[in-house]
């Protein structure tokens, strides 16, 4: 495979990963044998599968668990847990060059210690992967089988050679990094999410291909801990779909920290010479080649559908994944899908909302929907992206006029007094209407704080009502209250200001 | 520095002595031969096609001013339009334009394409728009002015807008020999409105209907320190487009929507600036009420550097805008006249003040592209910081044609009579205001049919 050409250490790395893997793949762990049909069968102890199972064997249900490799899937493995542990060292040293900022005193010389930077995640994952061990799953009742998972037929799997029989089943396999098609890559090495929680050292040069979620939070990581790394991007602006100014600010906070920005450039080619990886980046028509010691990849993931034998159970899928209607059910009506594997928004939260639905669609004859969930997201770079229901580009498309109230971080006092005074909390509502569509929160701590805003859309809460919220003084998240504030400023018309003015003079006589 | 007091200038004088420099500089850098007016001042800068588009639209505001003859502007304003009739089109590599569209950056002196740079459409624009006020001003009956008609007539119906579209409803921002388009389009509201006007008006190859539509879909209407603007960073974005066509009261179906108009829009807009430079939030020198502007233009360079202990990215020729940023402390002093038909008052308090308290960046009345008091005494910057060497064409020429449309609406008044500019924004779905009138000749001017 294309990994073991770069520097990365085989897995497991160190004594933290063997204890993962004995947990989440103990290596002599037994398959139960099953007796009977499943109310339901679940395929990938991800965050669906893992979600899924747990709450159907908390309702009574009899269900089975394959996974064909780790528990915990990418998220706990590859994904979010590590690179959110990562990202924390590396802002502990931009913290600490930045010492002076925040009145402390910077040290001379902040040395980068990569390697326990690394260890301390394989600590947190080690840690975090405990809750999720097979022995836990084991005795909450979930049959756990270990395996490559295959439909049989249209009621019925195969895995390590025994035939499991299910009333329903639950696709949950998730996705992987995208191959890149960049002609020499292959050869050349590279890293993806998969492989470069493996690194022993932090690359000198590090060119990483690709300007999304991913590609963002690992350039801007890896700059911290001291890499010059190149950030090549194919579209005008980082993030693709996210806001114009929300991108623009973190192509800023990008350059601040030094990483070199390149938009609308492509990765055209890759080759090796001396040791080196040379990389071929075509802006326009003009094409530089670069020397970097690694090349991170950060263009997208598909879904794993590929060895499931879905045409054996009727399921129908494509490149984008798995076909599911609004009750998440595949073509298949006893088989149902959720997270990476069927769904455009790949995170963890949403594998976890989807799964939720297929217990009660699959299990309850439910009738809950994919299209009713209310998803935010959040980019974890600093400043943190987060966003939840519509943009307003998609709100004009459907021909609903957008308003937007937007609340500067530099106006909120907690975000100064903490020097995380970059970003702004943006709401939009329906024109002429305090009914909030969706939001971008960009901040230091925009994660959290976009979770009042999804609140507010889930319960039907409006922008006014937002006003009326009371926040411990002083907290950043304020600045959600202040769009509020400043929708209900324009409500006050000349025609309420007159008509309570002359209240008030009336009132005083 | 001002070689004469600014305070003992009345408001009229004042600006009259800011317009007449910027507008020498169009005299002092046009190659007579050709009608090429140098981007910057600077040694071996090459023409902007956009600055020519500029130069055009100001040497009527010479004329009327009397700092140039008639002749003279005619003389210029007709070698420039001979040589883009004449010059080479094709798809190759060493031609002056493409389709009708042009090169960004032409040779002075050979009049092809330099840089490597792209055919861009907005530019193109700007041009066209110069075109059209010559063609618009120069009515005599004499040969002379009567082709100066025929060939800004000719030139303006040879661009093919709707190739520009590529595939898309909205125009490309450029294209390129090898490469074809640049895969990037507009998003959000910017300088382009006459880029669209001009293209959905062309009589032969227009736009397709629904381009303006598709651009104006990508418009955010937002509520920022209590003014309600559609957001464009910038203050430029407020201004290009302007410069031509007068806004007021005028709307299109997005402002009919928010029951405002473009020229209130850019008022808002230049107040937000103002309101941005009192937040200050990176805390730059200077920065307060009358010192504001964040625009694209020059800047000190592509370096970092802490500046009372706080990192800051300093750039070099850039687009900086409020409150998104960027923002690296580098004011665009030419931004006060440029917006000063929007908001007078904040604009000549602003003019005013650059001139009491820092004089040193104004050379002879004339603005320059930028200057950056924070880095006064830093990085081997100097006691006044970093000020930007030369000058730009295009800040000369906004700040020629702003004034101008303040103190006599003479550019606005000779489009306002132009059926191509009418016909545009017709068709982009503008209604109301002086648009509902019938169109009658601007003094000194005539229609062009």
């Amino acid at each position: 495979m294309s990994y073991e050409k770069t520097k990365a250490a085989a897995f497991p790395v160190d004594r933290n990963d063997a204890t993962l893997i004995r947990g989440a793949h103990p290596p002599h762990w037994r398959n139960p044998d099953p007796t009977g049909p499943y109310n339901l069968v679940v395929i990938g102890a991800g965050p669906a599968g893992l979600t899924a199972a747990r709450e159907a064997a908390s309702l009574g249900a009899k269900v089975a668990l394959v996974e064909r490799s780790l528990i915990g899937g990418v998220c706990i493995n590859v994904g979010c847990i590590p690179s959110k542990a990562v990202i924390r060292t590396a802002r502990l040293y931009a913290d600490m060059r930045d010492a002076e900022n925040f009145g402390g005193d910077t040290p001379k010389h902040v040395g980068v210690d990569f390697q326990r930077a690394m260890t301390r995640m394989r600590q947190i994952r080690r840690r975090i992967s405990r809750a999720d061990s097979a022995e836990s799953l084991a005795s909450e009742g979930i049959d756990l089988y270990f395996g490559e998972a295959r439909f049989s037929g249209r009621d019925s799997i195969l895995v390590a050679g025994q035939t499991l029989h299910f009333r329903k089943a639950l696709v949950a396999t998730g996705s992987r990094a995208r191959l890149p098609t960049i002609p020499g890559l292959a050869e050349a090495g590279y890293l993806s999410n998969e492989t470069m929680f493996d690194l022993a050292d932090c690359p000198k040069r590090l060119l990483v291909i690709g300007g999304g979620q991913l590609g963002c939070e690992m350039a801007q990581a890896f700059c911290l801990f001291g890499a010059n790394v190149i950030l090549a991007q194919r579209d005008p602006m980082f993030l693709p779909g996210e806001e114009r100014d929300a991108a623009q600010i973190l192509s800023d906070a990008l350059a601040r920290e030094g990483v070199e920005v390149r938009l609308n450039t492509e990765v055209v080619a890759v080759r090796t010479a001396g040791g080196k990886k040379l990389a071929d980046l075509v802006r326009d028509d003009e094409t530089t080649t670069i020397s970097v010691d690694e090349i991170v990849t950060g263009i997208g993931r598909s879904p794993n559908v590929d060895g499931l034998d879905l045409e054996n159970a009727g399921v129908a899928y494509d490149a984008n994944g798995i076909k599911v209607d609004d009750y998440l059910r595949t073509t298949n009506p006893r088989i149902y899908a959720a997270g990476d594997v069927c769904l455009e928004h790949k995170f963890t939260h949403t594998a976890e909302a989807t799964a939720r639905i297929v217990v009660r669609n699959a299990l309850f004859f439910g009738r809950r929907k994919l299209s009713e969930l209310v998803v935010p997201w959040c980019t974890y770079t600093d400043p943190e992206i987060a966003h939840v229901g519509l943009y307003p580009a998609e709100a004009r498309q459907n021909g609903v006029p957008v308003k937007t109230y937007t609340v500067l971080m530099h106006d909120v006092a907690r975000a100064v007094m903490d020097g995380e005074e970059e970003g702004f909390v943006k709401i939009h509502v329906r024109e002429g209407s305090d009914r909030i569509l969706g939001a971008t929160v960009v901040a230091s701590h925009a994660g959290e704080m976009i979770n009042a805003v999804s609140l507010a859309i889930r319960s039907g809460m409006g922008l006014n009502a937002l006003a009326d919220v009371i926040h411990p003084f002083p907290t950043q998240a304020q600045g959600i209250k202040m769009a509020g504030d400043a929708y209900r400023r324009t409500r006050l018309t000349s025609f309420w200001k007159h008509l309570a003015g002359r209240w008030l003079a009336w009132s005083r006589r | 520095m001002l070689k004469v007091d600014p305070t003992s200038l009345s408001d009229d004088d004042l600006l009259d002595r800011y317009q007449r420099a910027a507008f020498d500089y169009f005299l002092e850098n046009v190659n007579p031969d050709n009608g090429l007016v140098a981007d910057t001042s600077r040694p071996n800068s090459p023409a902007s096609i956009a600055v020519v588009g500029f130069a055009l639209s100001c040497y009527p505001v010479g004329v009327e001013r009397g700092w140039m003859t008639r002749e003279a502007a005619v003389k210029l304003t007709l070698a420039a339009l001979r040589f883009f009739w004449t010059s080479t089109q094709g798809n190759g590599d060493d031609v002056t334009g493409h389709k009708g569209f042009y090169y960004h950056f032409l040779d002075m002196r050979t009049g092809r394409r330099v840089w490597r740079c792209e055919l861009s459409m907005v530019d193109t624009a700007l041009l066209m728009a110069g075109l059209l006020v010559s063609g618009a001003y120069f009515s005599g009956a004499g040969e002379d002015e009567r082709e100066i008609r025929d060939l800004a007539e000719a030139l303006y119906r040879r661009v093919d807008w709707r190739w520009a579209q590529g595939s898309a409803p909205t125009l490309r921002q450029g294209w390129k020999p090898k490469s074809g388009f640049l895969h990037y389009g507009w998003e959000g509201y910017n300088e382009a409105t006459i880029l669209y006007v001009l293209s959905m008006a062309s009589p032969d190859s227009p736009t397709s209907d629904d381009s303006y539509v598709g651009w104006t879909a990508t418009y955010q209407w937002e509520n920022i320190y209590g003014y309600d603007v559609l957001y464009g960073g910038p203050l430029f974005m407020h201004q290009f487009s302007h410069a031509w066509i007068d806004f007021a009261g005028i709307r299109d179906a997005f402002m009919r929507e928010k029951n405002s108009d473009y020229f209130e829009n850019s008022r808002r807009s230049t107040y937000l600036h103002r309101d941005y430079a009192r937040h200050n939030p990176y805390g730059y020198n200077g920065y307060d009420e009358n010192l504001w502007g964040l625009s694209a233009g020059d800047g000190p360079g592509g370096f970092r550097a802490r500046i009372e202990r706080r990192p800051h990215r300093f750039s070099g020729y850039a687009a900086r805008g409020a409150p998104f940023g960027p923002d690296d402390g580098t004011i665009a002093p030419w931004s006060y006249p440029a917006s000063l038909p929007f908001a007078p008052d904040i604009c000549l308090a602003a003019l005013r003040h650059l001139g009491d308290r820092y004089p040193e960046v104004i050379d002879n009345f004339r603005l320059p592209s930028g200057f950056n008091p924070t880095l006064a005494n830093r990085r081997n910057f100097g006691r006044h910081g970093w000020v930007s060497e030369g000058h730009y064409g295009l800040d000369q020429g906004i700040v020629v044609m702003m004034i101008e449309n303040h103190r006599s609406r003479l550019i606005w008044e000779l489009m306002r009579s132009n059926q191509h500019i009418r016909r545009g924004l017709r068709k982009a779905g503008f209604t109301g205001g002086w648009l509902s009138q019938p169109a009658s000749p601007a003094p000194g001017g005539r229609d062009v049919l």
